[in-house]
């Protein structure tokens, strides 16, 4: 390995314009005569719209425009729209409610979109928002989800009468009940998965731009898939035709899945440019973020776990009721069904699963895809069931676990699933002797010497990543394929620019792929340049969520380098004078087998563009290649996490004293950069179970607004980590790789809470587990105490 | 933020007399709690009177048996301040602990303790201690200065100026912090100076900072941690709100009085 | 509208601002100096943090008219007029202390006001703690403590001794 091939920790080349304030996100950038938009949002959870007066903010000096839902329906502006169809059990499809983007009779959440003013400057804007006069008829707000299906409840979308958006199954529920019905123990669990908001800290920002000479849109904006959004604009919110709309996601400071979703703001920026004549920018306030931006989790499961004599698993029976908002974002609808359900297996070797999913409209912000999607919530299900079956059973949880795991790949699972390589056992030792499990007792003593109470708790999970191949996803629902795609092209002095579908907003791509493509093509890293971000450099591509840059994107490079070099021997063939089947390709050469004759990579690029030593007739000149990849298999990620916590019982404060993770992301290009991303999983992983919940009030307002009420992590709320990993490479993709970016919030939040409930000595702690909320099932403990 | 025009007076009368012809000035100290209910347009004040090139309104000093703290004083001043870690360490820790590192930077205590925020850490420590608000017309008792969530004694024009600071013969601050903001959620000065034993409890009052008498009877009696062994605050009159119910406050309130006389008394 | 002179990166600023134009907005939209960001609007997240006359402050919660007559840094005037990375610069890219980029610029402006106030040998509780004006999104802070840590030692000449795991 050389110090930046495959496998090497090489420092970023992304990182010298972040350190230097050079960073370009589209809040920097300032297009020529550009105004400003600021979103008049609704100040009820629920309420018709009688009429709108804009009279007054109109006349304002320096506002150009005030635009609303009409507006929008008279220039035949489509809604938002959900990509992915789930039908109910009956076979009939989900009910999805209009979703104009800027509000069309009806307001459905706080923060929903009424009308925007357009004007010199923001200040501006924001003052003639104050003047715009609505008149609304306040309807009454649902945010609780069983009061949303209850009956006599208000209805969100006329669609949907009873609230639901549908009511979904999966899984064998006669060989389920079969089960239940042999069990000799029988685990249930009431579980509350908390929403939480997603908080990238580069807040959501777009400027649209329209060129009237060329009748064409230029749309900036903070997205995790440009292409995506360009396809949506185009092809079903019709702003324009995807050949005269070029959309560029630059610098984009974090995601986590919240800039994956095409929202009103971009949609309504770029339309409004062509109206107004003047590139028009948008940025969130933080607020505006929270009221807006797509929420993740919540969900309320009532979970069974079906046990033989022997503590064996028999069979799990899952009833979800998941909170999908107002309104259904772009991929809501897929988050609670197929990327939650098929994962209920978890490591173990269950015969068994019967989860029923009930989707659930509320005059709430929308909720989509947040870091892992569906899969903590799965994991929180299954690996809190298995921490409490093993507690109820008298069972070590370690032993538990190992006892229960699956040991043969590939494995089916009774959710769809085949995983297809794995190590469970290796991930749970490795991880047991990192933490020093043999040594908990005598810390739990010590801890209790000083008045605290410790507690240990695993999470093994397990995800499904990549969200691919496309006929698989298409199966499923899935409106797109899910395939990655990448060129390679490469100069005549040899340098090489990557253009990838991915993007990257933090994932470090621009490292990475290029150690992929210096070590493929024996070249210097600093030759490679990484593009992605532009709808007009990058032909297509699927972006980055899931977990799937590494295994579908990067597996678009090497096919498409794979291209590179055998068209690269064809050159060389020509260039030596020798047959193409005596090329060889090693260490950045290209070789004459059984001579001395030899070229670089850069001169076969150099000959390749010169053409001067072969016919156009018979070899094409240039050296680009392009490929898209769709893999066979989603690829399954797996880890152990070990959290060690210490109860103050005075003050409920949880201090996490150490936390173990032990993963096995298969092969890694770059450690460094993979165990960022696991510090940074875990870190939101801990924020879910510890600190951070959205909470509306009755009437449907969102009390957590801003940082002074939603808690974020903090430095000091987090200990150092300690990191492992193991390797059994994946046999789905040419690179072996995994993938890594959700596992850490994955795993964490039952680690934590599993820990809690074993310093506690019972399971009444809910998500998060502030101070309040420990202090509280603390007293319990403590009662339980005295009486002893 | 609405518009507003701003001033920077050099000198108190100037000050005053801007304030005065203001439709609806306010006093700009350190601005970390005013700007942010600016920003969230909470507040339209039509002028803003800064405070920050007024003559005389900095500073640290001892005199007699007592620490003088000018008005526009940094709490990273105080913080960092020798004769404030000699004299007073609770106040020295206390001003340690507001906020972050940049709003201490620019934060006040003349600002913290006119603004009197129900959850700010200031307004218990002058209780506590009994300190004295020295305004530009008069000086005004600690215990009669606060009146109620960001209510005080100070009048129209009146500009606070200095506080006095009595020294105790013990003196710490504990504070519990609300999660998301680190406001303290019950923050609570204790301090003994002679037979006299004050403990001030600041972010967990539905009226704002006020003295736990129940605490106070029990610390005279012997000025230790285990005289509250046992004790416990009736939740009437605290706040409760997502973060803490006033339960759970009324606990935290006995906890950190604990934790502040555990520190004091370690002193 | 106020006429301000202020020294920025170095440099002598003279504008006439709106008096609610804030620091950060005049170093953002007026000197283009868009490497301090704005990530929340209750004065927690950090990301804009700059020195002012010599501290950390946060430019979202000041008025650029405050600034008059100071001398302001951002994180464009913190390397070497030469170009050579302030040791803080280098040692967040060197235990990859950033991810997405967003925080990046506050993080290292308060790491850097840190050691200025509290020297150059700092313990990762002390760090955790002086980092609660700042949140990041993407890393857990494990590797920003490191990061800081390895700074602070280098700030002080001692970067031998911290050099990369």
């Amino acid at each position: 390995m050389t110090s930046t091939g495959i496998g090497a920790p090489v420092r970023r080349k992304e990182d010298f314009r972040f350190i230097t304030g050079k960073g370009q996100y589209t809040d920097d950038i300032n297009r020529q005569g550009q105004a400003y938009a600021y979103f008049l949002r609704s100040p009820h959870a629920h309420a018709t719209i009688k009429s709108i007066d804009a009279s007054a903010a109109k006349a304002k000096p320096g506002v150009l425009a005030v635009l609303t839902g009409d507006d929008l329906a008279a220039d035949k502006i489509g809604g938002l729209i959900c990509g992915w169809m789930i039908h109910n059990k009956d076979g009939s499809p989900m009910k999805a409610g209009a979703h104009p983007a800027l509000a069309q009779g009806k307001v459905r959440y706080v923060g929903d979109h009424v009308a925007v003013v357009i004007a010199e400057d923001y200040s501006t804007a924001k003052d003639a928002a104050e003047a715009i006069v609505v008149d609304y008829g306040v309807l009454p707000a649902v945010v609780d989800m069983n009061a949303a299906t209850g009956k006599g409840a208000t209805v969100v979308h006329d669609i949907a009468p009873d609230n639901r958006v549908y009511d979904w199954h999966l899984g064998d529920k006669a060989a389920t009940d079969a089960a239940f019905a042999r069990a000799k123990h029988v685990t249930k669990l009431d579980l509350v998965n908390n929403r939480l908001v997603p908080n990238a800290m580069e807040p959501r920002a777009a400027i649209g731009d329209y060129d009237a000479g060329n009748d064409a849109f230029t749309l900036y904006t903070t997205s995790q898939n440009p292409h995506v959004a360009r396809l949506v604009l185009s092809a079903f919110i019709g702003i324009a035709p995807e050949h005269k709309l070029r959309v560029i996601a630059p610098d984009v400071g974090g995601g986590f899945g919240s800039k994956i979703f095409i929202y009103a703001e971009e949609t309504v920026c770029v339309w409004a440019a062509k109206k107004v004549g003047r590139p028009v920018k948008w940025t969130a306030e933080r607020t505006e973020a929270f009221l807006s931006d797509a929420h993740g989790r919540d969900h309320i499961t009532h979970a069974e776990m079906a046990l033989d004599d022997k503590g064996k698993i028999l069979g799990l029976r899952v009833k979800t009721k998941a909170n999908l908002g107002a309104y259904l974002s772009t991929f809501s609808s897929c988050v609670p069904t197929y990327l939650y359900a098929p994962l209920l297996s978890g490591q173990y070797d269950i015969p068994a699963i019967y989860c029923e999913v009930e989707g659930v409209y509320t005059t709430t912000a929308p909720v989509d895809a947040y870091r892992g999607a569906g899969r903590p919530e799965a994991t929180f299900v299954i690996e809190r069931m298995i921490e409490v079956a093993a507690r109820e059973t008298g069972t070590d949880p370690a032993a538990f676990r190992k006892k229960n795991f699956i040991r043969k790949f590939p494995h089916q699972t009774p959710v769809i699933m085949a995983y297809d390589a794995g190590d469970y056992v290796a991930s749970l030792e490795k991880a047991l002797d990192m933490a020093d499990y043999k040594g908990f007792g005598k810390r739990r003593r010590d801890s209790a010497r000083a008045g605290k109470l410790r507690g240990i708790g695993f999470s093994a999970y397990i995800e499904a990543c990549g969200i691919a191949p496309s006929a698989a996803v298409g199966s499923l629902g899935a409106g797109v394929g899910l395939w990655e795609s990448a060129e390679i092209r490469v100069n005549p002095v040899g340098t090489v620019e990557v253009l990838t579908g991915s993007h990257s907003h933090g994932q470090g791509h621009e490292t990475t792929f290029a150690q992929l493509v210096s070590a493929r093509l024996g070249i210097d890293i600093d030759q490679v340049a990484v593009v992605h971000g532009d709808t007009d450099k990058v032909q297509f591509g699927m972006g980055t969520y899931g977990s799937r840059s590494g295994a579908v994107g990067m597996s678009a490079i090497s096919k498409a380098l794979d291209k590179v070099i055998a068209k690269g021997k064809k050159v060389a063939a020509y260039a030596m004078e020798a047959s193409e089947g005596d090329i060889e390709f090693k260490d950045g050469r290209f070789s004459v087998a059984g001579t001395d004759k030899s070229l670089a990579f850069g001169e076969v690029a150099l000959q390749a563009y010169i053409a001067h030593k072969f016919s156009g007739q018979e070899l094409e000149p240039g050296l680009k290649e392009g490929a898209f990849y769709d893999p066979t298999n989603f690829t399954f990620p797996s880890g152990v996490h070990i959290c060690e916590v210490e109860v103050d019982p005075e003050t409920g404060v949880t201090t996490i004293a150490k936390w173990t993770a032990v993963d096995d992301f298969g092969n890694v290009i770059n450690p460094m950069i993979v165990e960022g991303q696991v510090h940074g999983g875990i870190a939101q992983g801990v924020g879910q179970a510890l600190l951070e919940g959205a909470r509306y009030d009755s009437s449907g307002q969102l009390v957590t607004a801003s940082y002074m009420d939603y808690c974020m992590p903090r430095a000091d709320d987090l200990p150092s980590f300690s990191i492992g990993t193991t390797v059994t490479p994946c046999p789905s993709n040419p690179l072996g790789i995994k993938g890594c970016g959700e596992a850490g919030a994955i795993a964490a939040p039952p680690a934590v809470i599993n820990a809690i409930t074993d310093a506690l000595g019972h399971e009444d702690v809910t998500m998060p587990a502030t101070p309040q909320v420990v202090w509280q099932a603390a007293q319990k403990t403590l009662r339980k105490q005295a009486a002893e | 933020m609405y518009a507003f025009s701003y001033v920077s007076p050099k000198t108190v009368r100037q000050a005053a007399s801007a304030l005065a012809k203001a439709e609806d000035g306010k006093f700009l100290a350190g601005g970390q709690t005013l700007l942010p209910t600016m920003k969230q347009r909470l507040a339209a004040p039509s002028t803003l009177i800064d405070l920050a090139k007024v003559d005389g309104l900095s500073g640290i000093e001892l005199k007699g048996r007592a620490l003088v703290i000018g008005a526009m004083t940094r709490h990273a001043d105080v913080a960092a301040s020798a004769v404030v870690q000699q004299a007073i360490p609770a106040l020295a820790s206390l001003a340690a602990g507001i906020g972050d590192p940049a709003v201490r930077h620019r934060g006040t205590i003349g600002g913290s303790i006119a603004n009197n925020d129900p959850a700010a850490d200031y307004p218990s420590a002058a209780l506590a201690l009994g300190a004295t608000i020295v305004t530009n017309k008069r000086k005004i008792p600690a215990e009669e200065f606060f009146k109620g969530l960001f209510e005080t004694a100070l009048e129209d024009g009146e500009i606070i100026v200095k506080v006095s600071f009595p020294i105790p013969s013990k003196a710490a601050y504990a504070k519990f912090r609300n999660p998301a903001s680190r406001y303290a959620l019950a923050g609570v000065f204790v301090a003994k100076r002679g037979s006299d034993v004050r403990v001030a409890v600041t972010g967990a009052g539905s009226n704002g900072v006020f003295r736990a008498t129940v605490l106070e009877d029990a610390l005279k009696k012997r000025f230790s941690p285990k005289s509250l062994e046992g004790v416990t605050l009736p939740a009437t009159g605290l706040n409760g709100d997502i973060h803490a119910s006033p339960e759970y406050r009324a606990n935290l309130i006995v906890v950190m009085a604990k934790r502040a006389v555990t520190a004091a008394v370690g002193k | 509208m106020a006429n301000i002179t202020l020294t920025v990166n170095g440099k002598s600023v003279s504008a006439s601002v709106d008096s609610r134009t804030l620091l950060v907005s005049f170093l953002r939209d007026h000197l283009r100096l868009t490497g301090t960001h704005v990530g929340c609007d209750t004065s927690q997240c950090g990301a804009c943090v700059v020195h002012v006359d010599g501290r950390a402050v946060k430019s979202c919660t000041m008025l650029a008219v405050q600034a008059d007559g100071s001398s302001v840094v951002t994180i464009e005037g913190l390397a070497s007029a030469g170009g050579d990375l302030h040791p803080m610069q280098a040692a967040f890219r060197e235990h990859h202390g950033l991810q997405c980029g967003f925080c990046t610029p506050g993080m290292i402006m308060t790491a850097v006001d840190m050691v200025n106030r509290k020297g150059s040998a700092l313990d990762e509780a002390t760090i955790r703690h002086e980092l609660e004006g700042n949140i990041c999104r993407c890393t857990g802070y494990h590797n920003i403590v490191k990061a800081v840590e390895a700074g602070a030692a280098a700030m002080a000449g001692g970067a031998q001794k911290v050099a990369a795991e």
